[in-house]
């Protein structure tokens, strides 16, 4: 690893602003990262596409954006690896699908623009589960991604491969995107931070769909700094997306620095449409602030290390002058039941288009137009995919649609008032372990439900909107372990502040 | 016939398309005509990753379509999906509305019965969806091609109850809906284009029976009186059956125009399930109470409406009335050539007549007629006032709409201002006497009768430029006691 | 509830997925077995709860009727499996049929 892997993407950023650091050197760097601990399909998998030509070329671009005294951007010059369903162009946008083998989508995501915007270089796009349907990443169609701490564990998934590019160092900033907990999830295994913002909070226009009512764009970084960064670059209203908030952006990068470490007040910086000043508060004050303890979220069976990791991070919080209180959200344990009834029908419908008449893959029937169909979207989709379309049919069709859809969502109400409730009872954050075990070794869990629990601790958030984090809290076995924060709607300022404290107070701890 | 035991019972689902200049859910033209795909984007290709956002248009015509129903409009209603797979639906799913449509009531009025009654034909519900692509299947062999310039161009679906019984009273039904749409400006309303497509649920019971029988849908009707024969004719194949004691089945029939028959289609009525369910992609759609009074207020004057002040107003006939209001911009011209020429009746009957025949010949829509309704006021004024006489006064408007050039101008190019100077009039009347000498004696003579020919021959000598009145009073002066 | 080898095949063809037999009887055990565990929602009271329909407050955003569609940077022709004239190709409807749902 090279100093240049290590640089943080605010140093990468003033620097390459400054004009001491070539962002085509930073980029080399990150591809000299990705060769060195084979990021590729012979090794842990975790890339499915990259262009370095371009990627050197966009680099070079950079430079001259700078020379040419634009604003500098708060992703200036910063390496970063994209989850492979989001629309690049130059780059295929797969899904880790076979359906869609080969796809270089025509238009480019708002959130990819908006990044670019920010002087990022995307240099990769990474390896997931099939249409973000997994935990693991092995439900991927180019084979499974390795965890860069274990190659014989997964990096959790869906968006093992954007968690396992910042964990190997090949980039700080990551890009995934989340429906049941596919950032929080991986970010703890692979020990970076991830983070789901509030529903709304960043456009959906360009990620290709999976649920619409849950997915949002996440965001890993190596630190809760760059994850701050890379959320800040890419989120705010979009007129191409109808369900995106017009509430103004705020400033989660410096939200996230410390007092001294600030720019001076005037300095100049391309910012988000509706971008909403910062307290001048000291990130590492907590006084005031109150913390809620869910007991759902530590049941008697919760792995010991997991809980006492916890235990920890509460204490060091509490050392900065937060408090606790012990709270309950009743209806968590239905979350499961729920987000795979959401989930699979809303997927089942968002799935259709892949019908091979437009783009992807066209499988050769002689069967008519029916055939076409049948054959296209069996050869396309894997069994997990297929696994999930049949149950969201089933339980949308005639004579179920009550018992379960329109039931669930009756409980997914209540899941979200679970959450308002507490929120509205003077509980600022919340503190929980982010999954019930740390990485899993590949093939370990074969039950699909088994499989469906990683999410335990992560699908509330989901459901109800509001937004949450993993971050590194220490290790179990060597293995990391995430904690997790869960704000409420649009509170990721006060998230990230939480989490920059909890994570400069751990210091080294965190990663051991 | 045994079907005279049997009472049809029609329910019917327009499509209408809504006259936006963009689709209903991305930036894509809705022109016609164009080369294939060329009005495409991410969102009507459904590549990966679009989405839809809704068009404010769209929203306010079909609004406005629901209000001149006499809809009510719910301030809040709820996008959902209906799934199926087409080649030409795009994303696998059509958004539309199900639970939760933009209206629901109103009626539309289709004539009286015998005691005076109006005869209503109830509307369920109005509610907005996309339309699909088109497939066009005899292009080449062994493939189907879609185009999807179509693809998502907003419509409105306005179903109604089953209360329709005659094929006529389809009929009715929809040339009346028709034309409350046309006044309201929200569609093009043309069946050949496909702006307004047909579909209908058909059953028959016995006469008293008030329970409704199986129904079947017919499809496929490409005008108004194809869909009065696939309602005849579907009708009487369920009539015969129900005779025959068989059981109609719930099935889709396609109506064959070339043929004149309709036929069931071969797709599996089992494998119907559109697993509805709200359009996660949308928010709710929600109308503000003074949004929806200021729709209210700009809503143009109705067809009905419009009839029942021109027989007040106008004191014209019903069937004059009729035939001026079955287009708006007819009733227009009518209405700025009476007022401007202050003469109700004779406006009436040149737009009647030689407007009409006028736009038959030329094929021209109103707004495209040459001769524009301040124009044939003057001309009006001008018969009048005996500028020119009336029948002189054809030939003007023979001319105007030829050249478009003014009524004064035409008369006086073409020589044909009235002459009211005695001197000329008696020169012609002198000439006339001359001409006929027979005629002449017996005028002198005292057969008065004859005045009228002789008026003839004066008016005819003078290419009809002659003053009637005053060759009468010359020639009564001149006549034998 | 359980789900059937005929629902399966139902659910199969509505989603136009083609599944043989051995397929659809492994199928059928896995949903069975995830649905057994939804059980737990028929025990929840929801009485007067309103279903979630998305997330998010307020009505849907509108777009004006005007302005461009988001343009393609590659041509149909580049990402299309069968494209001729300007059109997409597919296998001729079997027997002609209509579309399942018209408009
Ligand atoms: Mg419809
Ligand atoms: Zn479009």
């Amino acid at each position: 690893m090279s100093e240049l892997n290590e640089l943080s993407s605010t140093e990468i950023a003033q620097r390459v602003t400054d004009g001491q650091l070539a962002a085509a050197d930073v980029v080399a760097a990150a591809f000299k990262r990705a060769d060195a601990v084979i990021a590729g399909h012979e090794g842990l998998n975790i890339i499915l596409h990259c262009d370095r030509e371009m990627s050197r070329k966009a680099a070079e671009e950079t430079a001259t954006r700078i020379a040419t005294a634009e604003p500098p951007g708060l992703l200036s010059g910063v390496p970063v690896v994209i989850k492979d369903n989001i629309a690049t162009f130059g780059l295929p946008t797969t899904c880790g699908s076979r359906i869609l083998d080969g796809y270089v989508s025509p238009y480019e995501a708002t959130a990819i623009t908006r990044m670019r915007a920010q002087g990022a270089i995307v240099i990769a796009k990474t390896n997931m589960d099939e249409f973000a349907m997994g935990s693991s990443t092995e439900n991927s169609a180019y084979g499974p991604a390795r965890n860069p701490h274990d190659p014989a564990r997964v990096p959790g998934g869906s968006s093992g491969g954007s968690a396992a590019c910042v964990a190997a160092g090949i980039a700080p900033v990551g890009f995934g995107s989340e429906t049941g907990g596919s950032v929080r999830q991986p970010a703890a295994f692979c020990g970076v931070v991830g983070v789901k913002p509030t529903y709304g909070r960043v456009s959906r226009f360009g990620l290709v769909a999976f649920a619409s009512s849950l997915d949002q764009i996440g965001v890993f970084g190596r630190t809760v700094n760059d994850a701050a960064r890379g959320l800040e670059s890419i989120a705010g209203v979009d007129p191409y997306d109808s369900t995106t908030s017009d509430a103004p952006v705020p400033e989660y990068a410096l939200a996230t620095t410390h007092l001294a470490d600030r720019p001076p007040a005037d300095k100049k910086r391309r910012k988000n449409p509706g971008t909403r000043e910062l307290s001048p508060k000291d990130p590492m004050d907590l006084k005031g602030v109150v913390f809620g303890w869910p007991k759902e979220y530590f049941p008697d069976n919760l792995d010991r290390g997991i809980r006492s990791l916890c235990e920890r991070a509460r204490d060091r919080l509490i050392s900065l002058g937060a408090t606790f209180r012990d709270v309950s959200l009743p209806h968590t344990s239905l979350a499961i039941p729920v987000y795979y009834i959401v989930a699979p029908a809303e997927a089942s419908s968002n799935l259709a288009r892949f019908d091979g008449v437009r783009y992807g893959l066209r499988a050769t029937s002689d069967f008519g137009l029916r055939g076409m169909y049948e054959d296209t979207r069996s050869e396309g989709f894997g069994p997990e995919v297929t696994r999930r379309i049949l149950l969201g049919t089933y339980v949308l069709s005639a004579g179920y649609y009550d018992a379960y859809y329109r039931k669930a969502q009756m409980v997914r109400t209540l899941i979200a008032q679970d959450f308002n409730t507490v929120f509205n009872s003077g509980v600022h954050l919340l503190l929980t372990p982010t999954t019930p075990t740390t990485a899993f070794e590949i093939g370990a869990i074969s039950d699909p439900y088994e499989m469906y629990l990683s999410d335990i601790f992560t699908a509330t958030a989901n459901l109800s909107g509001v937004p949450a984090m993993s971050l590194p809290i220490g290790r179990v076995n060597k293995l990391p372990v995430g904690g997790q924060i869960i704000a409420p709607h649009f509170g990721e300022e006060e998230m990230f502040r939480a989490a920059f404290a909890l994570e400069q107070a751990l210091g080294l701890e965190a990663h051991s | 016939m045994s079907h005279e035991k049997f009472e049809m019972v029609v329910g019917l689902e327009v499509h209408v398309q809504l006259k936006t200049r963009t689709k209903a859910f991305c930036g894509c033209s809705t022109d016609f005509g164009a080369q294939p795909n060329v009005n495409t984007c991410p969102v009507c290709l459904a590549l990966p990753g679009a989405l839809p956002v809704l068009n404010e248009q769209a929203v306010e015509l079909a609004t406005r379509a629901a209000l001149g129903l006499g809809a009510n409009l719910n301030s809040i209603s709820i996008f959902a999906r209906k799934n199926y797979f087409y080649p030409d639906l795009p994303k696998g799913y059509q958004i539309s509305q199900f639970d939760y449509p933009l209206a629901t009531g109103g009626w539309v009025t289709i004539g009286q019965f015998a005691d005076g009654q109006p005869i209503r034909i109830g509307i369920t519900r109005v509610h907005m969806e996309e339309d699909a692509g088109k497939s066009i299947h005899d292009r080449y062999t062994g493939a189907s091609a879609i185009d999807l310039n179509r693809a998502g161009v907003p419509l409105i679906e306005i179903v109604s109850e089953p209360d329709i019984r005659t094929s006529e009273g389809a009929g009715s039904y929809l040339r009346t809906l028709r034309q409350i749409l046309l006044y309201l400006g929200v569609s093009d309303v043309s069946m050949e284009e496909g702006s307004l497509r047909v579909d209908a649920n058909v059953s028959a019971r016995p006469y008293g029976e008030t329970k409704l029988g199986t129904k079947t849908e017919v499809k496929n009707m490409n005008s108004f009186s194809a869909v009065e024969k696939a309602l005849e004719f579907e009708f009487a194949r369920q009539c015969e059956m129900l005779s025959r004691g068989e059981a109609v089945h719930q099935q889709t029939m396609l109506w064959d125009s070339a043929r004149g028959e309709a036929r069931p289609s071969r797709t599996k009525e089992g494998s119907h399930d559109y697993r509805y369910f709200p359009e996660p992609d949308l928010r709710p759609l929600i109308l503000s109470a003074e949004w929806l009074q200021r729709m209210k207020d700009d809503l143009p004057e109705l067809p009905e409406a419009r009839r029942s002040r021109f027989a007040e107003e106008y004191k014209l006939g019903s069937y004059d009335i009729e035939t001026l209001t079955v287009l708006p911009e007819l009733a227009d011209y009518f209405e700025s050539a009476a007022r401007e020429a202050n003469d109700p009746k004779a406006a009436a009957n040149w737009v009647l007549g030689e407007v009409m025949a006028g736009l038959n010949a030329r094929g021209c829509a109103v707004d495209a007629f040459p001769v524009r309704p301040t124009d044939l006021a003057q001309l009006i004024r001008m018969i009048q006032s005996g500028h020119i006489s009336h029948s002189a006064g054809k030939r003007v408007f023979a001319v105007m709409l030829e050249t478009g050039k003014l009524p004064a101008q035409v008369a006086a190019e073409e020589g044909l201002l009235q002459v009211g100077d005695d001197d000329a009039l008696v020169q012609w009347i002198d000439e006339v006497l001359a001409e006929n000498p027979a005629e002449a004696a017996r005028f002198a003579g005292g057969e008065k009768k004859l005045q009228g020919v002789l008026v003839g021959l004066v008016m005819k000598k003078s290419k009809g430029r002659a003053d009637p009145k005053r060759v009468n009073q010359l020639l009564a002066s001149r006549a034998g006691s | 509830m359980s789900v059937t080898l005929k629902d399966v095949q139902h659910i199969a063809e509505l989603a136009r997925l083609s599944i043989g037999e051995e397929e659809a009887a492994g199928l059928m055990g896995q949903l069975n077995d995830i649905l057994s565990h939804m059980d737990a929602l028929s025990a929840v009271n929801t009485e007067g709860v309103t279903p979630a329909s998305g997330v998010g407050a307020g009505g849907t955003p509108l777009r004006p009727d005007s302005g461009r569609p988001v343009p393609l940077q590659n041509p149909i022709s580049s990402f299309a499996p069968e494209f001729r004239d300007g059109f997409f190709l597919v296998p001729r409807l079997a027997t002609h049929e209509t579309a399942e749902g018209g408009a």
